[in-house]
């Protein structure tokens, strides 16, 4: 490469590597992104993107390798470096201080001061609603984080960052929490920021906004790097097996629905929150033996709130929950359990497994009490095992023979596999799955998929809770959308409008 | 009758003080997200140092500093497990609740030829004295002053509002190039700091001597006035006045004049701290981070 | 290389190494105030070994430690921090004393009611605590202090109570002999069994009976441990308990009871507690509660037996052992070479400290693994 043109990169990274113990995140990953331009950086979960980009922001050392900033070598130590090298970065869980106000969580770390160390909040403010009219990036300035809504958390994000003087802007998954509309909105805003002379790197795994935004998009699998593209020259599926190194269907395959009677039937539920407030307000819904029910939405709109209570987590404020006809509104979670109804929980590490037990233990953990994994109190440990070996086997949680490991060893995939397992083996009449793909690698992601179209073809009735639309849209045969706690519309999933359904997300009337 | 009152009000500044000075200790600690079970040690060192010096050096102000040194220096040991070695929390507190008393009754063999006990300091802290019963200990007054102050600091200074965020979110603090462990290092010293001052605030001025049960569980129930007052020192200042205020009762009902044994007034003030957090814990917000040791990259 | 890291991420390992360190601790501690480490380890080892009554006062001072240290381990196996032992077992021992002195019962049966009026009282204490943090989410570490408090002064109240106070003195009557579990006690007091034992033919026996308050204790306290062992890991009990413990939410979610869970998971420990304070009363010299200006220290002493034992219900009896052995092997460094037997307590305090940073055994190898990672690629 010549002098000339490394002028044109604002950022070059070449031959990094980076290890966490034993394990290789990154081997030899190189990466050039040209100033002014918006650069995608693709791959698996896993593939060690955002390790990449925590590396060039400081937040870790690479273990090889150099990272080249406008021409220069530079040693990023720390976030201090890379904040000083016009660097800045919007994490995919947001960096906000709740309790904090939106001007104090953009001045944290560049304080104006007035005698060393007393704070001038009002400065600071000034400046920073400059800033949002210069980019068309609105905020209310003193309204507390905890209280805004996702879309400007993000935008305070991006104005930290532009605070800091960043010149070069990383985005870690930044659409993951949007709607379609407000993914709109970021790439408009992403596009006046580079043409304002920011270069952009953003993360992601999704083909349609690289195709959307990206000039240039780099490729990595497995930390280890594969290609960097023009994105006018190549399509989706080209990208697509690019990122998993074989080809891949990007629609999930099954048979059409044969739907029986509804079999877990919820009327006009209204369920509050610990502040007392209504999450879910007089909400209706059926779901059929035999179908898969998408519930559509924007994180907090009252889907947690929905599956607490039919888990009986939370109490009902109002209405009834039906499962074959039986109340089970306001019992314990044990008697949803007895009802028939099983769940993947949305936070497989908190509510799914307990960690430090052993694959054995938590296959049982919703029926340790019953024959013949136990009696009059005494465990069967080798009831218990046997039960597990047979799961495992079943179920291809690896590593075979894993039953007396703790949980905690097994990766995110497998112990996804290991409570898919377990809820599976209920027999259940009603299998509620929430977010039951989020952090999973694209292998793992098809075989849950199947999972929950088999369930559906055994004849059980399946909820699916997902933030990913595109989730919702291949694998449900009907598609309930959520907005403000109420189910705003009920579509069959065949032929549904992607857009359509974005606006009804978003609070839009129905066509 | 009045003067009663007054009495009333004399002791229970001079019980508060103490308590306050090692809950603002407690309320900086956590506010950064590190619980430090370990206050009542470092109250007992701070005790030991204050009326150690204080005796030899017949200066309680040369005392009170030494107490908040002790206290800070045994304070670096908590720091090192919980911030760099990412230690339980709780177990290192409890650690520091052995080491403290263990270290203070050993010195004190070593200086006072053996005694579990020091010898009574020749002067106590200054009281202001305003007129007959009635008057105030300076370590209240140094407590209003540092309760103005941490507020002040909390809430209108950078190191404040960094202390605040490393509390409640580390990994945005991070990010944004604050240096998470420097600011809990800190913090951890500058609370064994404050409750060293409040260790001596008993041993130079409570009472004028340090003995093994100089403190008992008072650094306890200013983790309590802590919970009550919410995290923030203007409320941990209320909480330890009302628990002062149960201990002065205990005081001035237990001089015989009154039919309620000694005994049973003794509890009122671990009664009423119970009482107290049934009644208002279901509404304290503790910081988010509190007692989760923060690791670079384990988001 | 492999084989270091591997030691390193071994609990026993971590535990070993902190005992290590509280000694070398100690020893500096002593050395800079001016004593001979060497000779002050010496004189504890001595203090331990030299004479069986030595070993059998251990023994004897083990068993409430056992007790306790089986309270808190079981507590913090279902995630718990049981400091409120301290106060259940000053319970124990006020329930025994008005149990074993006021009711008058044959000899053996007399001790196991005193024994479950104990446990019960101090369930009860425990259950308190258990309920303040289910119900009202109260710290258990703060409640249990203040009740530790509370039990303290109801120790000295139930003192001053006309019909158990024994007059001159500031303590209770003892407990009617009928209640005791001192071993042999009616043979070895007996015109008969003093012959035998004085008779200067069997040395040790006489040295440990007539000497010591040997008693059936330390038999309940084993026993204790395995019934303990067993509830938490072959009873669906021990396997809810242990489930909210390792992770409360999961176990919610799984239709398991976390508040009652929280509540039993108390009472049982302040149980055992409980059960530490009636052997404690029918076990040995004074058999009665005298008026207390400080904790005991039964509770206390038992967290430090519960970490060192790693929270393992069969290794708290070595680790009460060890302790036991530390404190009472202390006091002979103060009566031989004059040096406060606190230094014990910055030991055992410097232990706990380790402990509490094991976690930096496993950063080690860690370090360990990474470097040695990084020479195998390269």
């Amino acid at each position: 490469m010549s002098p000339a043109a490394e002028k044109d990169y604002a950022v070059q990274m070449r031959g990094i590597s980076k290890y966490f113990g034993a394990f290789c995140a990154l081997n030899n990953v190189q990466l050039s992104v040209e100033k002014g331009s918006i650069h995608a950086l693709l791959g698996e979960n896993g593939a060690g993107k955002s390790t990449l980009m925590n590396i060039l922001y400081g937040l870790y050392q690479a273990d090889t390798g150099e990272i080249i900033i406008n021409g220069q070598r530079e040693n990023i130590k720390n976030p201090n470096t890379a904040i000083k090298l016009g660097i800045g970065m919007v994490h995919q869980h947001f960096m906000l201080v709740e309790p904090f106000t939106v001007t104090q969580n953009i001045m944290l770390g560049m304080e104006k001061t007035r005698f060393g160390g007393i704070m001038d909040e009002a400065a600071t403010r000034v400046e920073v609603q400059e800033l949002s009219q210069r980019y068309g990036l609105y905020i209310d300035p003193d309204a507390k984080v905890e209280d805004i809504s996702v879309g400007m958390q993000q935008r305070v994000e991006i104005l930290k960052a532009l605070y800091r003087g960043a010149e070069i802007l990383i985005l870690d998954e930044p659409t993951a929490v949007l709607t379609p509309q407000e993914i709109g909105e970021l790439i408009h805003i992403m596009r006046k920021l580079a043409e304002d002379g920011k270069t952009i790197i953003i993360i992601t795994h999704k083909l349609g906004e690289i195709k959307q935004s990206a000039d240039y998009c780099t490729i990595i699998r497995r930390g280890v790097y594969i290609d960097t593209v023009d994105v006018q020259q190549v399509d989706e599926t080209q990208l697509a097996s690019m990122m998993v190194g074989r080809e891949v269907k990007l629609t999930v395959q099954k048979e059409a629905a044969h739907p029986g009677p509804a079999v877990l039937d919820i009327q006009d539920l209204t369920v509050e929150d610990s502040r007392g407030i209504d999450r879910v307000r007089k909400l209706s819904l059926q779901v059929h033996a035999g179908e898969i029910l998408g519930i559509a939405g924007i994180d907090g709109n009252g889907q947690k709130e929905l599956i607490e209570a039919i888990m009986n987590m939370v109490p009902a404020k109002t209405g009834k929950i039906l499962v074959q006809g039986k109340e089970i509104q306001n019992h314990a979670p044990a008697d949803t359990l007895d009802a028939g109804v099983s769940t993947i929980p949305e936070d497989r590490h908190k509510h799914g497994l307990v960690l430090d037990f052993t694959v054995a233990e938590n296959f049982v953990i919703e029926n340790f009490k019953k024959v013949p994994y136990s009696s009059r109190g005494i465990l069967n440990l080798k009831e218990i095992r046997s039960h597990a070996d047979e799961l495992i086997e079943k179920f291809d949680v690896r590593p075979a023979g894993c039953a007396p490991n703790p949980v905690r060893g097994l990766s995110g995939g497998n112990q996804q596999k290991l409570i898919i397992a377990r809820e599976v083996d209920n027999n259940p009449h009603v299998l509620i799955a929430v977010q039951p793909t989020r952090g999973l690698d694209v292998g793992a992601i098809e075989y849950v998929h199947k999972a929950l179209i088999e369930a559906r073809d055994q004849g059980k009735a399946v909820l699916l809770v997902s933030l990913e639309l595109d989730e919702i849209m291949d694998v449900s045969d009907r598609i309930a959308v959520i907005y403000n706690g109420t189910i705003v519309d009920i579509l069959e999933a065949a032929g549904a409008d992607e857009n359509h359904i974005g606006l009804l997300m978003a609070g839009g009337k129905k066509e | 009758m009045f003067s009663n009152i007054l009495l009333a009000v004399t002791i229970t500044f001079m019980y508060a003080a103490p308590l306050i000075l090692t809950a603002l200790g407690g309320v900086v600690c956590e506010r950064s997200g590190v619980v430090n079970i370990g206050l009542e040690g470092m109250m007992v060192i701070g005790a030991f140092a204050g009326a150690c010096v204080g005796y030899y050096s017949a200066n309680p102000w040369a005392g009170f500093l030494a107490a908040g040194l002790a206290g800070g220096t045994l304070a670096v040991l908590h720091a090192v497990a919980s911030v760099t070695f990412k230690a339980n929390q709780t177990v290192s507190g409890v650690a520091l609740n052995f080491i403290g008393p263990g270290l203070s009754l050993f010195l004190c063999r070593m200086f006072f030829d053996g005694a579990t006990m020091s010898k009574p300091v020749p002067r106590q802290m200054p009281k202001l004295a305003l007129g007959g019963v009635f008057s105030i200990d300076v370590t209240f007054i140094i407590a209003i002053l540092f309760t103005a102050l941490t507020w002040f600091i909390l809430y209108k200074t950078k190191w404040g509002l960094r202390l605040r965020a490393v509390g409640e979110h580390p990994a945005a603090a991070d990010t944004l190039g604050v240096n998470v462990y420097a600011v809990r290092y800190a913090a951890i010293i500058l609370s064994g700091m404050l409750a060293g001052f409040g260790g001596a605030s008993q041993s130079l001025a409570v009472v004028s001597l340090f003995t093994p049960t100089v403190i008992s569980g008072q650094g306890f129930i200013a983790m309590a006035a802590v919970i009550f007052g919410k995290w923030t020192p203007h409320g941990a200042f209320l909480a330890c006045i009302i628990f002062a205020f149960a201990q002065a009762m205990v005081v001035m009902l237990g001089g015989g004049a009154s039919s309620i044994s000694p005994q049973l007034l003794s509890m009122l003030p671990y009664l009423l701290t119970i009482l107290v957090l049934v009644l208002f814990v279901g509404k304290a917000v503790a910081p988010k981070a509190n007692g989760v040791p923060y690791e670079k990259g384990a988001r | 290389m492999k084989q270091i890291e591997k030691a390193l991420r071994r609990p026993i390992t971590g535990i070993f190494i902190s005992i290590f360190m509280g000694l070398i601790v100690g020893a500096v501690v002593l050395a800079i105030a001016g004593y001979n480490p060497v000779a002050a380890y010496g004189a504890m080892l001595r203090g331990v070994f030299s004479k069986p009554k030595y070993m059998v006062q251990v023994l004897i001072r083990c068993t409430p430690l056992i007790l306790t240290g089986l309270s808190i381990s079981f507590a913090f196996k279902t995630g718990m921090f049981n400091i409120g032992a301290e106060g259940q077992a000053i319970i124990g021992m006020v329930t025994a004393v008005v149990v074993g002195y006021c009711v008058p019962l044959p000899p053996g049966i007399h001790f196991i009611v005193v024994a479950v009026a104990s446990m019960t009282a101090a369930a009860l204490w425990g259950a308190a605590v258990g309920l303040l943090k289910s119900r009202f989410g109260i710290h258990e570490v703060i409640s249990g202090i203040m009740l530790n408090w509370i039990a303290l002064y109801l120790n000295n109240y139930m003192i001053g109570m006309a019909w158990l106070k024994k007059p001159q003195t500031e303590a209770s009557y003892e407990v009617l002999e009928s209640s005791w579990i001192v071993m042999l006690q009616n043979w070895k007091t007996s015109t008969a069994g003093r012959e035998w034992l004085l008779d200067g033919s069997h040395p040790i026996l006489s040295d440990v009976l007539i000497k010591t308050d040997l008693n059936y204790g330390i038999f309940i306290a084993i026993a204790a441990a395995a019934v303990i062992w067993f509830i938490l890991n072959r009873t669906t009990k021990g396997y809810e308990m242990r489930a909210v413990g390792a992770g409360s939410e999961a176990a919610r979610f799984a239709g398991i009871r976390v508040d009652r869970n929280i509540v039993q998971s108390l009472a049982i420990a302040g149980a055992l507690a409980g059960l530490a304070g009636a052997i404690v009363i029918t076990g040995a010299m004074p058999h009665r509660i005298t008026t207390l200006t400080a904790q005991p220290g039964y509770g206390f002493d038992g967290i430090s037996v519960a970490l060192m034992a790693n929270t393992s219900p069969l290794g708290v009896i070595a680790s009460a052992l060890l302790f036991s052995g530390l404190q009472y092997g202390g006091s002979a460094i103060q009566a031989e070479l004059g040096a406060p037997s606190e230094i014990i307590n910055i030991v055992i305090g410097t232990i706990i400290f380790f402990i509490a940073m094991s976690g930096a055994f496993k950063m080690l190898a860690d370090y360990l693994e990474k470097r040695r990672g990084r020479t195998d690629v390269q």
